[in-house]
């Protein structure tokens, strides 16, 4: 049993401690938000929050997290109105839509470590995760509005 | 989670993935149910659980398109697949437009596989362009009975009477939809009548081209789009495949699972019998969980023969096509003048390039994928996101050696499309490896056995040439293009044929039979079959135009230059619209004029010719006319680069778009699809291809494989024409004017001329040296 907390809530998972933690997310627990592109941490679209940081779930383990503290789209705001989210909505960046979960909990920890980014911390941070649809432009202008409304930012 | 939570609750609003919703589906684990059941599809992408509306009330169907029920609320059957287009949502204001409702009653439904829907098929820009003449005349035939009805029962003259906003008026009464379908109301319409009933003058357009914010959207940012990865059935047990060495002909000698019974919760191997041929050669590894049976694999060994393919690569590959074009095999298309010799014969001067394009993976975000089980009434279901269910449903029958009318497909969002998912070859596996062991299967592939199974778009050879009489006006082009024909190999009976009664690939052509004026013109198809023997060519963004204007619009840059020219200038005199090129209603109204004017507006966009670039710095241009010559999208394209001198690297700094694509029906969708398209464009010119070594290609993950991100994506401008024209496609046109466009700066900054996909540093150099 691996013990840690989700979305808020303390949870213990029955799963080979070995198995990756985007797997146990979705198909243990049954929160299929994140998603599944790579398989090896190079597109993004798997990522969630441990402690706070933006993680690529896909390779990390199931045991990493033992005690720790995960977020994933479903958490990140109860209503699913975080400022990232509601910059994603006003500007319709999703096309398909797939890699738009770990896009934004990309951004949200961004936005976060980062209150008012520069749009060189934006492309460097936000490189790491691929969109096949390539709506970076919007993804690059929502992430100037999602800090402006978060009041980080007065040059978007 | 949701699907179950909302099942227990029916509801259906934004607010429930909390956590009560978490503890339901917490709950809800582990607890066995009696035949397997699936979680809901995506067929209402608007709400989390993905279900449809339900009527209240009576309904009216004034045809298969769409109902409206006793509240005036709208339910609109789509049979487009979303993949991030937001077709539904352009598809059904479309017909809310002519219908006259508000925006906010209407609703979508992907609805599952029917033979009612006729030819189910996402692809080559169609939706709209087909969709439109469709839904505007179902939406007119809702309208006309509602207003029939009205005058009916206010016993009137029904042309005194209006409808808008859901409701018919006289100009002092008022009756809305809701009620005149409460009455009771079964008016059908023959199609000579649906082909009579008054559209509405495009001036009086209320929602087609108006800010609609799409119904699929917000789902996406919170994590409860439904896509096929995402599918759920009771009691179904994870698959993993292990991919033969060849696509096709090899052959399982033996299979050692016996380390792999240590491996918890692996269930066991099944060595997939295909009677359609398929998948020839798989072996799929099942356990209770996708981690299971992926670790299970690392335990398992298939001794394979290996099919005919096993040695070739990409250089056989080219090889073959250069001595296919050398031969006379291959196709002719109907050009104004296909005979091309005696004007060669006679040339002063001419001009011939041969032009390389490299293998290009697809690398959709989402992984292909499906689930597939039996249901309590003995129909196969598959759960997958599809282009093409037309397609595939027919081959589903033969492996499952059952009547195509006991399968049935259901709807989920596309994690990706871009073609690949136009080919269902991977439901295959899925629906056998059920069959096999008579649960239900989710089959999921790692990307790396993604990339190895795609259907790529084919490696191309294309030579052109051109002749030139003695006062240096071209008197005859000719195009000659080989490659892997993915509709040979997937849907033959989509082939017409040239002037030779030979079949020829649609895809795998259209763009060189272009709308340039210029004498006797030979286009010339031909089919790789050792491409189509080696991987199963695909249908990838804008497929064949991706390469064949690749080709043509570096070439007219060539002849351009050959006879002294401005590029632009030279374009323009070739764009007369006249005799084959004068275009027709109602699909190419204006023919070639209408090329001509979006390539002059990149022109102003860009400030091409005008301008004072720094050393190593310049503008290309390249225009195109999208997809086919029988759906012309009037394409343009500016991009403005920086050559670094010591390493050849190209820095794309702006991108100007310019499109005539008719009416745009949805802008901000239009806008984001043509960006999409251009970044397509820029990508596949720059920074991703792969190729073919063993029979496989090399390239199967990020590791290697280098797409376009973020750091790379330069300012991208698009402009649209104002037109009233039929709208047509907008998914994949401005896929193909990028790589000229990029091909043509490069040789303005630099003097250097590629003529290989991708470019790369060292290819310019190298050019800029010879």
């Amino acid at each position: 049993m691996i013990k840690f907390e989700l979305n808020g809530r303390q949870i213990s998972v029955d799963a080979d401690p070995d198995m990756p933690l985007l797997w146990a997310i979705r198909d243990e627990i049954g929160l299929t938000g994140t998603k599944f592109g790579c398989g090896i941490g190079a597109c993004g679209a798997c990522t969630v929050h441990i402690d706070g940081t933006a993680t690529r779930s896909c390779i990390t383990y199931l045991a990493d997290v033992e005690g720790q503290s995960v977020t994933t789209i479903e958490g990140l705001d109860e209503k699913g109105n975080h400022p990232v989210q509601e910059a994603w909505r006003n500007l319709r960046v999703p096309q398909c839509g797939y890699c738009q979960s770990g896009q934004i909990m990309q951004a949200a920890s961004l936005l976060q470590d980062t209150p008012n980014p520069s749009d060189e911390d934006i492309d460097a941070v936000m490189t790491g995760n691929l969109c096949r649809c390539m709506t970076y432009p919007r993804i690059r202008q929502a992430v100037r509005d999602a800090a402006t409304a978060m009041g980080g930012s007065d040059n978007g | 989670m949701a699907n179950l939570m909302s099942r227990l609750k029916g509801s259906d609003t934004q607010s429930q993935m909390t956590r009560r919703g978490f503890l339901v589906s917490m709950t809800a684990a582990g607890v066995a149910f009696g035949f397997p059941q699936a979680s809901n599809a995506a067929m209402n992408p608007a709400v989390p659980d993905g279900t449809p509306i339900t009527p209240n009330g009576q309904t009216f169907e004034p045809s298969m398109w769409y109902w409206i029920d006793a509240d005036g609320q709208v339910n609109v059957n789509i049979i487009r697949a979303e993949m991030g287009q937001h077709v539904g949502t352009a598809i059904a204001r479309i017909l809310a437009d002519e219908l006259e409702v508000a925006w906010e009653d209407v609703h979508i439904t992907h609805v599952d596989t029917a033979e009612k829907w006729g030819l189910m098929v996402t692809g080559g820009s169609w939706s709209i362009w087909q969709s439109w003449p469709v839904y505007r005349q179902a939406g007119a035939a809702g309208r006309t009975a509602l207003i029939e009805a009205a005058a009916a029962k206010w016993g009137v003259d029904a042309s005194g009477l209006t409808a808008r906003d859901g409701a018919v008026t006289d100009g002092t009464q008022s009756i809305s939809y809701g009620d005149l379908v409460a009455d009771g109301l079964d008016r059908s319409f023959t199609e000579d009548e649906l082909a009579a009933l008054p559209l509405k003058p495009h001036a009086d357009l209320r929602l087609v081209g108006q800010d609609v914010h799409p119904l699929d959207l917000d789902t996406k940012t919170t994590g409860q789009a439904i896509y096929g990865l995402d599918a759920k059935v009771d009691g179904m047990v994870y698959g993993v495949p292990m991919l033969p060495p060849t696509r096709y002909g090899s052959k399982v000698n033996s299979v050692d699972d016996s380390a792999a019974k240590e491996v918890k919760g692996y269930l066991e191997t099944v060595v997939l019998d295909d009677p359609s041929g398929t998948v020839p050669g798989w072996v799929v590894v099942l356990g209770k969980t996708l981690h299971a049976a992926r670790m299970a694999t690392y335990e398992i060994s298939v001794d394979w023969t290996a099919g005919e393919t096993a040695d070739v690569s990409e250089d056989d590959i080219q090889a073959r096509s250069r001595e296919l074009i050398g031969s006379d095999a291959g196709s002719i298309l109907h050009t104004e003048q296909p005979e091309t010799s005696a004007v060669f014969d006679a040339a002063a001067d001419t001009l011939e390039a041969e032009y390389t394009t490299q293998s290009v993976l697809h690398f959709q975000m989402e992984p292909v994928n499906a689930t597939v089980f039996q249901n309590a009434d003995g129909i196969w279901e598959t759960h997958a996101g599809n282009q093409w269910q037309s397609l595939i449903l027919p081959t589903l029958s033969t492996a499952l050696e059952v009547p195509a009318d006991k399968i049935v497909m259901r709807s989920y969002m596309l994690g990706g499309g871009f073609g690949r998912r136009l080919n269902g070859d991977y439901i295959v596996p899925a629906a056998l490896a059920s069959k096999a062991v008579g649960k239900p299967v989710k089959l999921v592939f790692s990307r790396e056995e993604d990339a190895q199974f795609d259907s790529i778009r084919s490696p191309s050879v294309q030579k052109l040439r051109m002749a030139f009489d003695d006062a240096k006006a071209v008197t005859g082009m000719e195009h000659h293009a080989a490659a892997g024909w993915p509709t040979q190999v997937m849907a033959p009976g989509f082939m017409p044929k040239g002037v030779n009664e030979e079949p020829y690939d649609p895809f795998a052509i259209d763009g060189a039979d272009h709308w340039y004026t210029v004498g006797a013109h030979r286009v010339r198809a031909i089919s790789n079959d050792l491409a189509n023997a080696t991987f199963r060519p695909g249908w990838l963004r804008s497929v064949g135009p991706g390469w064949t204007n690749f080709a043509v619009e570096s070439f007219m840059d060539e002849a351009a230059h050959k006879v002294g020219t401005d590029p632009l200038q030279f374009r323009l005199d070739h764009l007369k619209a006249e005799g084959i090129n004068a275009g027709s209603a109602p699909n190419a109204v204006g023919g070639a004029s209408r090329q001509a004017t979006v390539l002059q507006r990149v022109a102003e966009m860009s400030g091409y010719g005008t301008n004072d670039l720094p050393e190593g710095t310049a503008i290309g241009i390249a225009t195109t006319f999208g997809q086919s010559r029988s759906m012309p999208t009037w394409t343009a394209a500016a991009v403005k680069l920086a050559v670094d001198a010591e390493t050849g690297e190209v820095a794309v700094q702006k991108m100007w778009l310019a499109f005539d694509c008719g009416t745009v029906v949805d802008p901000d969708g239009a806008h984001a699809q043509c960006v999409g398209a251009a970044l397509w464009g820029l990508s596949m010119a720059l920074h991703e291809g792969t190729r073919i070594e063993n029979g496989n290609v090399v390239d199967l993950n990020l590791g290697s494989y280098t797409p376009l991100r973020m750091v790379d994506v330069p300012d991208v401008e698009v402009a649209f024409v104002e037109s009233t024209e039929a709208p047509v496609g907008l998914g994949e046109p401005g896929t193909t004017v990028i790589a000229p466009a990029i091909a043509n700066a490069i040789f303005n900054a630099t003097g250097a001329r590629v003529r290989h996909l991708p470019i790369t540093g060292d290819a310019i150099l190298a050019a800029k040296e010879s």
